[in-house]
């Protein structure tokens, strides 16, 4: 290869495109690791704090997107505390001076304010896709800024992100030139909008495939929607709440019958069951139906809507489907790939809404089941292995009960035997949860066979070091491990700690891990930030080295310590 | 699996070993004991615990169940807006001086309305039958939908005609023959 010309080089390069084998590429030669850094034009980084923007920019000239994840996955738990970090600010400050020409940005849970939504949006004229993952800190008035400034914006994504909402004006800052949108989703703004200028707005995009409405959008809306835009392949419902026997209701049953081109369903934020059946027609293409924020859907509304949709690959639903639903599911969706099932009620003790029936049943009725996230009441052994045998394609298993150690309700055994089935009969499980009561004993099945394993969330489990320990020994994939009430110490901490180098990160929290060897720690590996959260006010710094920890956090990086950590993170 | 969650302060009991390995390692004032499940920052006040605490019940542990709080929020709002919220529509009855006003979200069904409503203006409702409406007494209950048709209150499924109604109207029996009655 060193034979041919660089550009023939780099255009083989353009068929390379994960962002794993753009990596392995450019560590080959130094010829191709020049070539690959000046075509490269997507990255990838899994933690913000691993580089600096400078040293991206420096490498990276070409870059047009860049994928960004800021806090720890336990952030989402509300197990870091407010301020701890992961500002998009200073990315979009180094970026707007350099002479990068950027185009896309997508954020995972980050700290956004709305001087970076503005900055963004002034600074870079090609811009073309924001996409916004369980952030914070920006209001509407950055939303706005958005819609104002980027000429040619096509996506405009916000997923689950704490949003202020000053109410409104946001939508109408499109300008009536922008007419290249081909996705916007605005489903997690809670205040309202101009329906007039979102009619005019869907009117003037030729282009627009996927779009995801908020719960004031009402159904009168969604019809004239659905009428300049029949083209759509991903429609998010707001509100679905009228009377059946209306004119609007018509006209709504008339222009679905149009719309054949959706296959993918979600919203319902306020809805009227006796409204779904116009809903029918579309159903049969269906492959993502999401109705996990639509409590309002109950019992047999929602089992005769999941009849209707033969093709479903992927579903989110909530626990009120019930086990019974559930086997209306497995009879039905014959090709689904992914099923996530959440708790309507979290704190619930008393309805037992699904339980491991539920599970046996779907993994018996749906062969292709890769992707499980499943909240449930209570979980058996006997279910597990039965799911095991069913289903041997798992990528992702997450099991969360809702009660995090129960036993085994049949046997009063943990639940070691039964997710060690899963994980020796899944060889390609690259994420796990683990929740019930477990002993070691799982850890060293998990040791063992999960040998593709990446993702790792354990809490409230094992007895001692030695089931950290197996993991840390087995999985040699592992790149991202999250521990929360466990008794794992400084033994299986320092064991190995050359370890984390080949690891994205570590979470510990609850856990039995000292500050001494936290110090240890971060001494011996200056590749290694170790940072300690420290929530309580009285204590200081030069405290004995025997106290525990209460959360601990250490991540890999090129970069050394960063420098906007607050008062409460010490780190080491 | 129970594992202590003490302070523990006794010198005496200090240990030379390394640091983890003893069962006595001091700890910072635990707040996972008793933490506050509705601490919207997560962070519960520091609290000593006096005694051995139990396996953390669900309703007491911070973070747990893994949900984002964005979804945990958005279910606890739609359960309380249902909760709260009313929706008031007005009432007229034929021949009372002025209107009333009555919050439909406070009725579970159709019998308790018309106890409100006959308690309100002092009448008799009568039988409800789908195929006479109310066949049988001088008033008549109907409501006005979104559509701006009067309709007979009884005919569709309670929660629809809490969505559909925009106003009550009792009317007189002998107005209400024409709704009411299968000629």
């Amino acid at each position: 290869m060193n034979y041919f010309p660089d550009e023939v080089v780099e255009h083989v390069f353009d068929f390379i495109t994960s962002h794993k084998d753009r990596n392995s590429v450019s560590l080959v030669c130094k010829s191709w690791y020049k070539i690959e850094r000046y075509s490269r034009q997507r990255v990838f980084i899994g933690n913000c704090y691993s580089i600096t923007p400078q040293r991206l920019i420096a490498r990276f000239p070409g870059l047009k997107s860049l994928t960004l994840k800021g806090k720890p996955h336990f952030a989402d738990f509300n197990l870091v505390p407010h301020d701890w970090g992961g500002f998009v600010y200073p990315w979009i400050k180094a970026l707007a001076k350099s002479k990068i020409g950027l185009e896309e940005l997508r954020l995972k849970r980050m700290v956004v304010s709305d001087d970076s939504l503005e900055l963004l949006s002034k600074s870079f004229p090609n811009f073309k896709s924001l996409v916004l993952v369980s952030c914070e800190g920006f209001t509407t008035d950055g939303v706005a800024a958005i819609a104002a400034n980027c000429r040619f914006l096509r996506e405009l994504d916000l997923q689950e992100n704490e949003v202020e909402d000053h109410r409104g004006h946001w939508l109408s800052c499109f300008p009536e030139s922008c007419t290249s949108l081909v996705s916007l989703n605005f489903a997690c703004l809670k205040g309202e909008i101009n329906l007039a200028s979102l009619e005019r707005l869907v009117a003037r995009s030729p282009n627009l495939k996927s779009l995801r409405l908020n719960r004031v959008v009402p159904l009168d809306t969604l019809q004239k929607l659905l009428m300049r835009a029949p083209q759509l392949v991903d429609l998010g419902i707001g509100s679905y709440v009228d009377d059946p026997s209306s004119e609007v209701f018509s006209k709504l049953k008339a222009v679905i019958q149009l719309c054949n081109s959706i296959r993918s369903l979600s919203g319902f934020l306020e809805v009227a069951p006796w409204c779904m059946s116009a809903i029918y027609p579309i159903c049969e293409n269906l492959t993502f139906l999401n109705l996990s924020y639509a409590p309002g859907l109950q019992g047999n509304d929602l089992t005769k809507l999941v009849q209707q949709c033969r093709k479903l690959q992927r579903l989110w639903i909530l626990d009120c489907i019930g086990d019974k639903g559930l086997g209306v599911v497995a009879s039905t969706c014959k090709e689904l790939q992914e099923l996530r099932v959440f708790p309507s009620d979290p704190y619930d003790a008393e309805n037992a809404a699904v339980t491991e029936e539920g599970l046996v049943l779907i993994s018996a009725g749906c062969p292709k089941l890769n992707s499980l996230l499943y909240f449930c009441h209570q979980m058996t052994n006997a279910a597990l292995i039965t799911v095991a045998r069913n289903c041997t394609n798992f990528i992702r298993f997450r099991l969360c009960i809702l009660d995090p150690v129960k036993a085994d309700p049949v046997t009063n055994q943990p639940l070691d035997e039964g997710f060690g089935a899963i994980v020796r009969s899944n060889k390609s499980l690259k994420r796990l949860s683990l929740s019930g009561h477990l002993t070691d004993q799982v850890f060293l099945y998990i040791g063992m066979y999960a040998k593709k394993l990446e993702m790792l969330s354990i809490a409230f489990a094992g007895d001692s070091n030695k089931g950290m320990l197996y993991v840390l020994n087995g999985c040699k994939k592992l790149r991202k491990l999250e521990i929360r009430d466990c008794p794992f110490g400084d033994v299986a901490l320092l064991q190995d700690m050359g370890k984390y180098e080949t690891m994205r990160s570590l979470w510990m929290s609850s856990c039995k891990v000292t500050l001494g060897a936290c110090k240890t720690l971060a001494k011996k590996m200056p590749s290694l930030n170790v940072e300690i959260i420290n929530e309580s006010e009285q204590l200081e710094f030069s405290l004995d080295d025997r106290f525990l920890v209460d959360k601990m956090y250490l991540y890999r990086t090129l970069v050394g310590h960063r420098k906007d950590a607050p008062e409460y993170v010490w780190l080491l | 699996m129970v594992f202590e969650k003490e302070l523990n302060l006794d010198a005496t009991e200090l240990r030379l070993g390394l640091p983890g390995s003893s069962e006595e390692s001091l700890r910072i004032s635990n707040k996972r004991a008793l933490p506050d499940m509705n601490d919207d920052s997560g962070v519960a006040a520091a609290k000593k615990c006096d005694q051995e605490t139990a396996p953390p019940t669900k309703a007491q542990v911070v973070g747990w169940p893994p949900i984002r709080s964005y979804r945990k929020n958005s279910l606890q709002t739609k359960k309380t807006e249902a909760e709260t919220g009313g929706m008031y529509v007005k009432v007229s009855m034929d021949g009372a001086p002025y209107l009333r006003k009555i919050d439909l979200k406070v009725y579970k069904g159709y019998p308790e309305l018309f106890k409100a409503l006959e308690d309100m203006f002092k009448f008799k409702v009568g039988k409800y039958s789908e195929r006479e409406g109310y066949n049988g007494s001088e008033f008549v209950p109907t409501y006005e939908d979104k559509d701006g048709d009067w309709m007979l209150v009884g005919d569709v499924p309670w929660e629809m005609f809490i969505n559909a109604c925009k106003r009550l109207r009792i009317v007189r029996g002998s107005e209400a023959r024409g709704l009411g009655c299968v000629v």
